[in-house]
């Protein structure tokens, strides 16, 4: 077999075998690569019409929306950018949505930098030690407190998707080198009325 | 007198209607908040607040109507609520109608948590989706 043939054919394999893979985990979108405000909005709206056909909830269907919103801009204003890939100005990672008839979930992966790893363990760790109304209070203190960041973030991304789905956020880091860890957060959104 | 400031909503930004008209006052922010750039977006609504709030009406009744805003806009909303709680401070009458839909309990509760958080006569407008 001649080197463009058996390329092709190892690209089939792979694409079949990630087809197989998506489908056995129930993924219903996945992506890498830059998240702009243009992805973040198709990725909304396709998310929105879907959820409309299977007629979920529609305090489901916000939930999923708003954790999907939040997601993507932590990821867009977060993630480093200058790993292997030309700098721009919004975040690279992957991003991932897949549901059975229980649940919607939301995972995003990205880089960080590691100085940056312990810190936000921290704030992950605390976030799932509390309550509701914990978080509640955690929330009106930051919004009063809390100054926006440069790249306009609240510090209320992670805070108020714990208090919205009801559910812990799943998350853990990869350590990848001396300088960048990927970092995994998977939200999870029941399918039934709350 | 100041212009009246009006802004068209699209998918990711709210409507927005600040006019002051003595004859027919209307102050609004309805829709969909998740601006690319919310500080950008928000800037000339409180800038023109700030304007308004040197002379304002006997008594200004602020609408918001929103059905989503993201964390970014939050503290951007909170900020509106502020300089409506100074006029009201300042001994003008101010009335907030938070509206929401009724089967909405998230945000229902932000109504009530922004309610909590400035002191500033405060009602909750339940409606209906058709």
């Amino acid at each position: 077999m001649d080197q463009a043939l058996k390329n092709n054919h190892s690209a089939l394999e792979f694409v079949y075998e990630f087809y197989l893979k998506m489908k056995k985990s129930s993924i219903s979108l996945a992506y890498e690569g830059e998240i702009t405000h243009q992805i973040t909005k198709a990725f909304t709206a396709l998310a929105e019409s879907s959820m409309q056909r299977e007629q979920d909830y529609t305090t489901v269907q916000k939930k999923v929306f708003h954790v999907m919103v939040e997601c993507l801009q932590n990821v867009s204003k977060h993630a480093e950018r200058d790993f292997n890939y030309y700098s721009s100005k919004d975040g690279r990672g992957i991003f991932l949505i897949s549901k059975d008839e229980k649940e919607y979930n939301v995972t995003t992966g990205n880089i960080i930098r590691n100085d940056k790893v312990e810190s936000l363990r921290e704030l992950l760790e605390k976030i799932n030690s509390m309550s509701k109304e914990d978080l509640t209070k955690l929330y009106k203190q930051q919004i009063k407190e809390g100054r926006l960041s440069p790249k306009g973030g609240a510090g209320l991304g992670f805070i108020d998707i714990a208090r919205k789905t009801g559910q812990k956020l799943i998350y853990s880091f990869l350590r990848i080198d001396d300088e960048n860890s990927f970092f995994v957060l998977t939200s999870t959104i029941p399918r039934v009325k709350s | 007198m100041l212009q009246p400031l009006r802004i068209q909503g699209t998918d990711d930004t709210p409507t927005v209607i600040l006019d002051p008209n003595p004859d027919s006052p209307h102050f609004e922010v309805s829709g969909r908040s998740l601006p690319e750039d919310v500080v950008a977006f928000y800037e000339p609504i409180l800038e023109w607040l700030d304007e308004y709030a040197k002379n304002p009406l006997d008594k200004t009744v602020f609408d918001f109507k929103l059905e989503y805003f993201n964390t970014a806009s939050s503290k951007l909303l909170l900020d509106i609520l502020l300089k409506l709680e100074d006029m009201y401070d300042d001994g003008h009458d101010v009335l907030v109608r938070w509206h929401y839909p009724e089967d909405d309990e998230d945000m229902q509760e932000a109504g009530e948590e922004y309610a909590d958080i400035v002191e500033v006569p405060f009602e909750q407008v339940p409606y209906q989706i058709d």
